[in-house]
């Protein structure tokens, strides 16, 4: 009976410490699985390019480039970028084709408080990939009155 | 009429890939911030923008309002055709605008 009660007390201290190394709020993941239509987002082929610590939230720098030859048969079809700590998860979600040449998008975002972006590239085959990031914000985004 | 600038080359080779940048001043209101009284500002935000190439869609994306203000996007095409490039913002409160920029491409 010890026995027993140490193993499930084993097994329960296991998925406790497993669970924060996967962790992203249920409503990012949600909002993920949503924009990736069924296909898990595995990490690569993405690059999330933003600067770890920034001054302002109110306008934070990112590029968003895919490894990608962006032809008729093999293209990005979007690019989306989800957080994981603003009032609302979605940030921006790019449209693109093989017209678009090259799968590089540059743009500025809010962030409310230091958080992790998530980039996420829908190809046109329907897998997806993913890049994160995980960035220190000094002066937050909508919070203050004006700003 | 809110003030637009597009940034991109004047002309270029056939099949070149070229650079776009687009920023239109708008305050990109998010509906989560108070004014000076406590009350709640309405959201007010650009909810989408769409470039087309001669008319047809190259590229398209949907803004939501953790974007900055005065929203600001690069991206990229492949250089087809002569011809003109047409950008257009539309958003809440009826927001609307268009831009269009000539391309001349060469080879």
């Amino acid at each position: 009976m010890n026995l027993r009660r140490r193993k499930l007390l084993a097994i329960a201290a296991a998925l406790v410490v497993a669970r924060p190394a996967l962790a992203t709020t249920a409503e990012m993941k949600a909002a993920i699985a949503a924009f990736a239509g069924g296909a898990e987002p595995r990490a690569g082929r993405v690059t999330l390019d933003v600067a770890k610590l920034v001054d302002n939230g109110n306008a934070v720098p990112i590029t968003v480039s895919v490894d990608s030859p962006m032809t008729a048969l093999d293209h990005v079809v979007a690019i989306a970028v989800f957080n994981e700590r603003n009032p609302n998860t979605d940030v921006v979600k790019f449209a693109l084709g093989p017209r678009a040449g090259k799968a590089v998008v540059a743009t500025r975002i809010r962030m409310a408080t230091s958080q992790k972006l998530v980039a996420v590239a829908r190809m046109n085959d329907g897998c997806a990939w993913s890049a994160t990031a995980d960035v220190i914000v000094t002066l937050a985004a909508c919070v203050e009155g004006d700003g | 009429m809110a003030r637009a600038l597009i940034t991109m080359p004047k002309s270029a080779k056939r099949g070149e890939i070229i650079e776009i940048r687009a920023l239109i001043g708008h305050p990109m209101e998010t509906g989560y911030r108070p004014d000076a009284n406590g009350k709640t500002l309405p959201r007010d935000i650009i909810r989408s923008f769409v470039c087309r190439y001669n008319g047809e869609q190259v590229f398209g994306a949907e803004l939501h309002p953790a974007m900055s203000a005065n929203p600001y996007i690069a991206f990229h095409t492949v250089a087809t055709e002569s011809g003109t490039l047409e950008f257009t913002w539309d958003g809440d409160n009826g927001f609307s605008q268009t831009e269009t920029v000539a391309i001349t491409v060469s080879g």
